[in-house]
């Protein structure tokens, strides 16, 4: 077989299965593509060794028989993981040389399926970033470009590295984490499929923390059943994460019958954005017609607190991230500032974290701190919780009402070139986020899925919302979505 | 509310992280269009609404006090940027 690197995880396994290939090949072939697109700046930590490793035992294991469905095959792990004796640093200077004693359980329950770990991937620091453009190890860069043009392209955040080196075939999948849309916005800018499973589904543990209320783990696949099957692995309760969910995790592959006849779609009236390129609004249409094509029933819906989902974001996250983020003070792990003499201890905390985070972690650092200081708690914080429920009930009436799933636009907009929001405000970028954050404050599943090229040949992805724990119906709907749209696109390459 | 220098300086301070003093009137503007963009959520009517503790409404799972893991000294020193005869060190913190 040729182009191993190419394949998804489902065609991977049954592959393997035959014996039609070996993991050692598929490792090579992932590790060669790795080693030929440094241009990409996906990986940022190589581990080839303990891939091939990883690949040799997992090969034994598939002549025994003994083969979960993960097993041999060779994916990438956000930097966001912690993975023991390899370096996890969330792309910030200020865990540079952070070796971890542990492995996180999601990419722990990874290895112990047999799956074979490529090395780590770019993200924006700690998870903070809509373009991959703050991290410490220098932008992700996308494989995809506009026709016609060789300005390099965002392949968004933050799980940037992630998309980058899922649509540029460097692995077959990648892990990525979701806060407000970290993995659907970048598998949308780059013709990937992502999702954020229910908030408790995917143990927490050994992820750095950002906003600990909010962050999810999940896939990010070539495709809707290679999505069911990570996310399968990846899924599961955990006694060292008090809220990951003690339910059983369905076969969420065996779910795919593409059967979504009696289903309703909800199309939320408040997702119809001013100044929403038209070619946004099409895509949303010809997604709508599609489901109803396959048998689907389409009902407008209304999400009335929509609106306020992007201000509750950014003062529920800041203020979670300035307590998770208080961690960093250059005594038990990562960089301490060099101190003059004299310095104490408040100086080594304060010159520690100046030289540590990156702007952008110091300004949501700052923020968080800010609202959640005596005198304004009330006025900002528990004012944002307060929405929160708000949106999360505007859900719950649409669920109640026999609503399956809702269709979205994944992102406001195609993928972006990299510096062109430099100049623009902070709050310009936190837009990027308005189709997805909605969905984290209410701890609801979403997927987003390529569906069309737009005029500059560039991806575009919908977004389909799911009802809680409801992953297996929610990939479902989002496979027979795949099946209409027959995205089949790959960005060319010239890395 | 409008964020003026003294704030910012003293939010700063309040984070431990060191601004320079001619970094902070650009850092008191970035606060300004935040909260601006936040203050929308003023128009927003929460009476009776009770703030969001989990958004999942499950019972947290308990567990018996009992001592489950330790003795790992060395492995908890390894990434510390001092240590020194088993301890975390830092600079003085009293004279």
């Amino acid at each position: 077989m040729s182009d191993l690197n190419k394949l998804g995880l489902a065609e991977a396994r049954d592959a393997l299965r035959k014996g039609e290939t070996t993991s050692v090949e598929l490792t090579q072939a992932c590790l060669t593509a790795i080693d030929k697109a440094d241009a990409l700046n996906a990986f940022v930590h190589k581990t080839p060794e303990i891939a091939l490793e990883r690949a040799a035992a997992a090969d034994a294991r598939l002549k025994q028989g003994d083969a979960p469905a993960m097993c041999g095959l060779p994916v990438g792990i956000k930097d966001l993981f912690c993975t023991k004796g390899v370096a996890s640093q969330a792309a910030s200077n200020i865990l540079e040389g952070f070796v971890p004693e542990y492995e996180s359980t999601v990419s722990q329950q990874l290895a112990d399926d047999g799956a074979v770990m490529l090395g780590k991937l770019n993200m924006d620091e700690f998870a903070m970033g809509s373009s991959n453009e703050t991290s410490t190890y220098g932008n992700a860069v996308s494989p995809w470009r506009r026709e016609g043009s060789d300005a390099q392209l965002t392949p968004g955040g933050s799980s940037g590295g992630s998309a980058a080196a899922v649509a540029a075939d460097l692995c077959l999948a990648a892990t990525g984490t979701d806060t407000g849309g970290s993995i659907r916005q970048p598998a949308a800018f780059t013709g990937t499929v992502g999702i954020k499973p229910t908030y408790g589904r995917c143990s927490r543990w050994g992820v750095v923390a950002f906003a600990s209320s909010l962050d999810q783990a999940g896939p990010m696949t070539k495709s809707v059943r290679d999505a069911a099957i990570m996310l399968e692995a990846m899924s599961g309760h955990d006694p060292k994460d008090s809220t990951s969910a003690d339910l059983a995790v369905p076969n969420f592959e065996a779910m795919l019958t593409g059967d979504i006849r009696g289903k309703k779609i909800g199309i939320p009236r408040e997702y119809h954005m001013e100044g929403m390129p038209a070619e946004i609004e099409k895509l949303w249409a010809e997604g709508r017609d599609m489901l109803k094509a396959a048998g689907a029933e389409i009902v407008d819906i209304s999400l009335p607190h929509t609106k306020y989902a992007l201000p509750a974001y950014y003062v529920i996250a800041p203020a979670e991230a300035s307590s998770n983020l208080a961690r960093y003070d250059g005594v038990r792990y990562g960089n301490r500032a060099t101190l003059e003499a004299g310095d104490g201890i408040t100086e080594m905390y304060e010159k520690t974290r100046a030289q540590g985070f990156g702007d952008e972690v110091k300004r949501r650092i700052m923020v968080g701190t800010y609202v959640l200081s005596a005198g304004f708690y009330d006025a900002y914080y528990n004012r944002a919780r307060r929405v929160r429920s708000l949106i999360k009930q505007d859900f719950e009436n649409v669920f109640a009402a026999g609503v399956d799933a809702i269709l979205t636009p994944a992102t406001p907009s195609a993928a972006f070139g990299l510096g062109e929001m430099s100049d623009a405000d902070p709050v310009a970028m936190y837009l990027l986020d308005v189709f997805t954050v909605t969905v984290n404050l209410a701890g609801l599943p979403g997927i987003a899925l390529p569906a069309g090229l737009d005029s500059q040949g560039l991806p575009l992805g919908l977004q389909l919302i799911g009802r809680p724990w409801e992953e297996g119906d929610l990939l479902n709907t989002a496979y027979a979505l795949e099946q209409s749209t027959g995205f089949v696109a790959k960005p060319g390459n010239w890395w | 509310m409008s964020i003026d220098q003294n704030t910012a300086a003293k939010v700063a301070k309040l984070a431990r992280i060191k601004v320079e003093d001619d970094a902070l009137p650009a850092l008191a503007a970035e606060f300004n269009t935040i909260l601006e963009f936040i203050e929308q959520l003023n128009e927003v009517d929460v009476e009776g609404v009770e703030p969001m503790t989990s958004v999942t409404p499950q019972r947290l799972k308990r567990r018996a006090d009992v001592v489950t893991d330790g003795n790992q000294q060395d492995r908890i020193l390894s990434n510390a940027p001092d240590a020194r005869e088993g301890f975390f060190a830092v600079p003085k913190v009293m004279e």
